[in-house]
């Protein structure tokens, strides 16, 4: 057995034990050393892949296993992982480890909270590693539908109405995407032989291209759904806003990158004609969510809308690099992907945590934050200065592949498209600040806050555990990026 | 030529004091912690010096020609096929001329701090600050390629930003800070679609082979032409809006004034010595690109840098907060170096703007810090920025006073001080180039005699007002970096610079022109001597003649109302017309159209839903009606 099938394994373990422990106390501790696991499992295929590339292996996907599923249909439980999907994997287990200590102490979870976020953590490991469309299709709804339990139950706020909106928007694009991964499968053999799933002998054959301007947007737009591609994200301010910490986290964190991977991953590499001719609708379409979430941030007064739009902004900038369709801006998109979720999983747990405390979220009501809770306040500056992109933090090292890739191509649209998306860094310098200066400086507005505790060793931990991957790839970001460069190039090949 | 691997260390240092003291600052003692950072801040000055003087000294040398030495550089990201960001440094005359500025500079500030700041709340937050602008500042000047400028040129832009807003819980602190972010934030972004345009057309970032004669920029045919200049021209144009952004060049400048809200040292070695001047230290990088293939952007720039220097002095000369002018001083200074980089020729003694330049960088750092180190110390006596709030201090500082009047001697651009000299030569090479761009910056030269003795007298002669505490002298900690900076100030015009730093690397002669310098001189002289009528005793003929030209004295005392016209664009156009529409419109029509596709969803089902009631006796009703009319149907239609 691959190691990659202990990723859906242990989760799945976690969730047992789950099951037979008494309290939500006892479920939290489980949750937390099954979580932990995983991240040691995950930082051993992280470390198993370098040694396999540095052994001289060229394989697109390495570490595959195959197990039949469903004869008839030709489906495979078919898992392998390449640079992307790896470094996609490692995301995952830090952002759920973090959202694991971020919701330490919350007091109205129960057990089976944890065992929703953990099964909603298991749809995103197997989406990642399965190379079978079914299965993917399989994994993705996996992580969707807890979701409307999440949200619905343990929720703020309009909380059904959230969790049915962003439930309902993302069903659409589950079956938008339906229709496309079928369509891809019947024209999977377009000489006769038998029908497929597997992506990588589908990469080998080319889908017809009346078949492909069909069943491209269906794929693209499905999966963008999820990456927030305009206009169809307004589930995002909502769904964010009245979900709980960890739930934000995840979601955002790894859940919206789902879309990215899944959209270059499958709709492009697969139907790689269709999307060069219909590339220039969803550049303008992904422009135009660049730049409108940013102005959409600015005038925000809740701390998860502003990160809700932010992450509009950040998401449409991944599918705009992937759209861009050669191995700089591709690159730029799978670190973006990861850079954000990095930061905006660390956005939504300090909100959670300062909400916490205040038991506000209208950046008004607060004010001079900085002077009781400094940790909190300095996590939250850095994480907004990898938001706008400062040097030395990971956003930087996203954009600037994303940019200058997107400006490689020769044509005056692309061009004219990259200088409005590199518009976005002074917007989005401009809401950050904002809240900065509102929430974290200043004097204290509220008396009541005076006597706030700052973070406690658990929220410490989530913080830690995020920003340390954040300054990593910030500074040393040579070894990502090579890694990613690599494994980019064969889904560019196809395209160019 | 000599070994300059130990140059790393000057970038090293300072990060990882900066590191330490901001991780660990909380549990050791401010003192400490200030103490800290001065010890890695003078070893770094010791290494800065010790570069120079072997690099000036024949260590640069080869072939009669100062050489470009890279000591050190790597791959820090791939980015293209061609093009990756590199990590390294440079060793040129330039960036060893700046890392003296630098260091000296940094050094007295650090000093200086440890009595300035004494006992203020956040005493450790605000030497990690300065280790981390330090470390910025020195690793833009030594920077081997423009990405990695660009890196730490929003490194220093972050530094600043904290810098200026340390005193957080003040409302026009946080302000200001947040504004000196986002306009040169919005400068830089100008200068990021330069260098992608630039890097696109020459295909490198490296400083060594865009400014070689034979690189790829300066053989490049300028590529396709746009709106009537060539690509390679926008790209330049562009670059220089971030340099324009950062050295606070009009209109980009509104930003400087108010950053005089961070704390005076601060203001010192940030937004008057270093920071500030890297817009030129840009242009002087990149002078040969500028020369051979954008003449037109060269031409601008001079042109930016004159206007620049004169609105600033107009200004200068009605504001009364003394950080304020000396602000407006800075801008105006600037100014003169940016102009006298836009009127330089290449090579020999035709680029005597360029040597002049960077010489007046060289000088004004000196004098200026210690303007603003001296304005501190005054602060400091008197617990107030404004001018009417002081007078006769000279009684009550002495060493400060001293110095102030040598900075201010110095400014005026009267021999044999270090002012002169370099004043001098701008005015040369602007005499040589364009008789109208000559002419405002010899009215310029007037005007900064004026408003900096209108400072120096209001301050130090004037009434005596009675101070609530009588001000004393600052403790030596404050006063010894002050007597240095004046030696500096005093005897930088004796350095041979022409010798040092030229535009082509090649030492050359000059020499003062005195049908140019003794003009000048007389000038300096009549500013000084009309600030003395005014100021030196108090007297009406101040407000009479601000009141004979009310109109333009109020549009220069509202600093010709750009902070206006700004905040009309951000509040009113950015705000108001953008982004809350564009808010409203997510809420209301896209998120509108999605809410009313579930509502015809569910009122459709509604309409419905009858269909599957349940009851029996309806279906059975429905079954039979639908069999009779269907039976109707059939017999008698069909």
């Amino acid at each position: 057995m691959s190691i990659l099938t202990w990723l859906v394994i242990i989760p799945l373990l976690t969730i047992t034990g789950i099951l037979f422990v008494k309290d939500a106390r006892q479920a939290k501790i489980v949750s937390a050393f099954g979580m932990g696991i995983q991240l040691i499992v995950s930082a051993v295929i992280v470390y198993s892949y370098v040694a396999l590339r540095n052994a001289g292996v060229t394989d697109e996907m390495v570490m595959i296993s195959s197990y039949e599923w469903f004869r008839s249909l030709n489906i495979y439980y078919t898992v392998g992982v390449d640079g992307i999907s790896v470094a996609m994997i490692a995301l995952t287990s830090v952002v759920v480890f973090a959202g694991i200590f971020a919701s330490w102490e919350m007091d109205d979870l129960r057990k089976e909270f944890f065992i929703s976020l953990i099964l909603l953590a298991t749809g995103v490991f197997g989406f990642f590693i399965s190379l079978d469309l079914f299965t993917m299709f399989l994994f993705y709804e996996l992580a969707v539908i807890p979701m409307y339990i999440l949200i619905g139950i343990w929720g703020s706020g309009p909380k059904e109405y959230a969790a049915m909106k962003l439930t309902l928007m993302l069903m659409g694009g589950s079956a938008l995407l339906m229709v496309g991964l079928f369509g891809i499968y019947f024209n999977s053999a377009p000489d006769g032989g038998e029908l497929t799933f597997n992506i990588i002998e589908i990469s080998k054959i080319t889908i017809p291209i009346e078949a492909q301007r069909w069943f491209f947007p269906f794929t693209f737009v499905g999966f963008g759904v999820l990456g927030a591609l305009f206009p169809l994200h307004t589930w995002s301010p909502d769904g964010h806003s009245s979900a709980p910490t960890a739930v934000s986290m995840l979601h955002a964190g790894v859940l919206m990158k789902l879309g990215g991977y899944g959209a270059f991953r499958v709709a492009m590499f697969l139907m790689p004609e269709a999307a060069n001719e219909m590339a220039w609708i969803f550049i303008i379409l992904t422009t135009i969510s660049v730049v409108y979430g940013a102005f959409g941030a600015i005038v925000q007064k809740d701390l998860k809308y502003i990160n809700a739009y932010s992450s509009v902004s950040h998401c449409g900038m991944v599918l705009f690099a992937v759209l861009m369709m050669n191995r700089t801006a591709m690159t730029g998109a799978v670190i973006q992907m990861i850079s954000h979720g990095l930061m905006t999983a660390l956005f939504f747990a300090l909100i959670g945590m300062i909400y916490g405390r205040t038991h506000t979220r209208m950046i008004n009501e607060m004010g001079g934050l900085m002077k009781v809770i400094p940790f909190l306040g300095v996590a939250y500056v850095i994480a907004g200065l990898a938001s706008l992109g400062l040097p030395g933090l990971s956003g930087f090292v996203a954009e600037m592949n994303i940019f200058f890739g997107a400006f490689e191509h020769p044509d005056t649209f692309r061009r004219v498209a990259t200088i409005i998306a590199v518009s976005s860094i002074v917007i989005t310098a401009v809401y950050i600040l904002r809240v900065i200066a509102i929430l974290l400086l200043g004097s204290i507005r509220d008396h009541h806050f005076d006597l706030l505790d700052d973070a406690k060793w658990y929220e410490k931990l989530s913080i830690v555990s995020l920003l340390a991957g954040i300054i990593y790839i910030g500074m040393a970001p040579l070894h990502l990026s090579d890694i990613i460069r690599e494994s980019v190039m064969p889904i560019v090949d196809k395209l160019l | 030529m000599a070994d300059f691997g130990y140059t790393l260390w000057i970038l090293i240092l300072p990060l990882v004091t900066f590191v330490i003291l901001g991780l660990f600052g909380m549990k050791i003692k401010g003192r400490m912690a200030g103490l800290t950072g001065t010890a890695s801040l003078a070893v770094i000055t010791a290494l800065s010096y010790t570069a120079a003087i072997s690099y000036f000294t024949g260590g640069g040398l080869a072939d009669g020609v100062y050489q470009k030495i890279i000591p050190f550089n790597s791959v820090w990201l791939n980015l293209t096929d061609h093009l990756h960001i590199d990590m390294g440094i440079l060793i040129d005359p330039i960036s060893v001329m700046m890392l003296v500025v630098i260091s000296t500079v940094s050094l007295m500030v650090h000093i200086y701090s440890l009595g300035y700041m004494k006992g203020e709340k956040g005493f450790e937050r605000y030497y990690a600050f300065l280790s981390l602008f330090s470390f910025a500042m020195l690793g833009l000047v030594l920077a081997t390629n423009i990405f990695q400028m660009y890196i730490f040129w929003e490194l220093v832009g972050v530094s600043s930003y904290l810098l200026i807003g340390f005193y957080y819980d003040r409302p026009s602190a946080v302000a200001a800070s947040k504004k000196a972010f986002i306009v040169t934030r919005f400068a830089d972004m100008g200068f990021l679609v330069g260098i992608l345009l630039l890097s696109f057309t020459t295909k490198t970032f490296d400083f060594v082979s865009l400014t070689a004669l034979d690189g790829p920029a300066i053989t490049s045919t300028g590529g396709a032409l746009f709106l009537g200049m060539s690509l390679m021209t926008w790209s330049m144009l562009l670059i220089f809006i971030g340099g324009a952004g950062k050295s606070a060049m009009f209109p980009l400048h509104i930003w400087l004034p108010d950053a005089m809200e961070g704390p005076t040292p601060v203001s010192a070695l940030i937004h008057a010595a270093t920071m500030v001047v890297a817009g030129v230290y840009l242009v002087a990088r990149l002078f040969p690109v500028y020369y051979f293939t954008a003449p037109e952007a060269l031409h601008i720039i001079a042109w930016v840098g004159a206007l620049s220097s004169l609105l600033a002095a107009i200004i200068a000369t009605t504001q009364t907060d003394i950080k304020r002018v000396l602000a407006y001083s800075t801008i105006s200074q600037i100014g003169y170096m940016i102009f006298s980089l836009g009127v330089s020729g290449y090579g020999d003694h035709d680029g005597l703007g360029f040597m002049a330049s960077n010489w007046h960088l060289f000088n004004h750092a000196m004098f200026k810090a210690l303007l603003f180190l001296g304005a501190g110390s005054v602060i400091h006596a008197v617990h107030s920025n404004y001018m009417t709030d002081m007078g006769s201090l000279r009684k009550y500082l002495p060493v400060t006073h001293i110095t102030f009047l040598i900075a201010c001697l110095t400014i005026a651009g009267l021999p044999p001080l270090s002012g002169f000299f370099s004043k001098d030569e701008i005015l040369t090479a602007a005499f040589h180039h364009d008789k109208i761009l000559f002419a405002i910056e010899y009215a310029v030269a007037g005007l900064t005699a004026f408003y900096m003795f209108r400072l120096y007298f209001s301050i130090f002669h004037g009434v005596d007002r009675h101070y609530h505490h009588t001000p004393h002298e600052s403790p030596a900690v404050m006063t010894v970096p002050l007597i240095i900076l004046a030696f500096g100030s005093v005897f930088a015009g004796f350095l041979p610079f022409s010798k040092l730093v030229t535009s082509d690397g090649v030492p050359f002669e000059s020499h003062i022109e005195w049908s140019i310098a003794i003009p000048s001189i007389l000038i300096g002289l009549a500013g000084i001597t009309v600030a003395w009528v005014m100021y030196r005793k108090e007297n009406a003929l101040p407000d009479k003649i601000a009141s004979t030209f009310r109109l333009s004295y109020r549009w220069a005392y509202n600093k010709f109302y750009f902070d206006e016209m700004y905040i009309f664009v951000t509040k009113k156009i950015i705000f108001k017309h953008i982004s809350h529409p564009v808010a409203w419109f997510d809420r209301h029509i896209v998120d509108g159209t999605m809410d009313g596709i579930a509502w015809v969803t569910q009122s459709v089902s509604s309409m419905i839903k009858g269909f599957q009631s349940g009851q029996l006796q309806k279906y059975g009703y429905v079954f039979v009606t639908g069999a009779v009319a269907l039976a109707l149907l059939f017999i008698y239609i069909l």
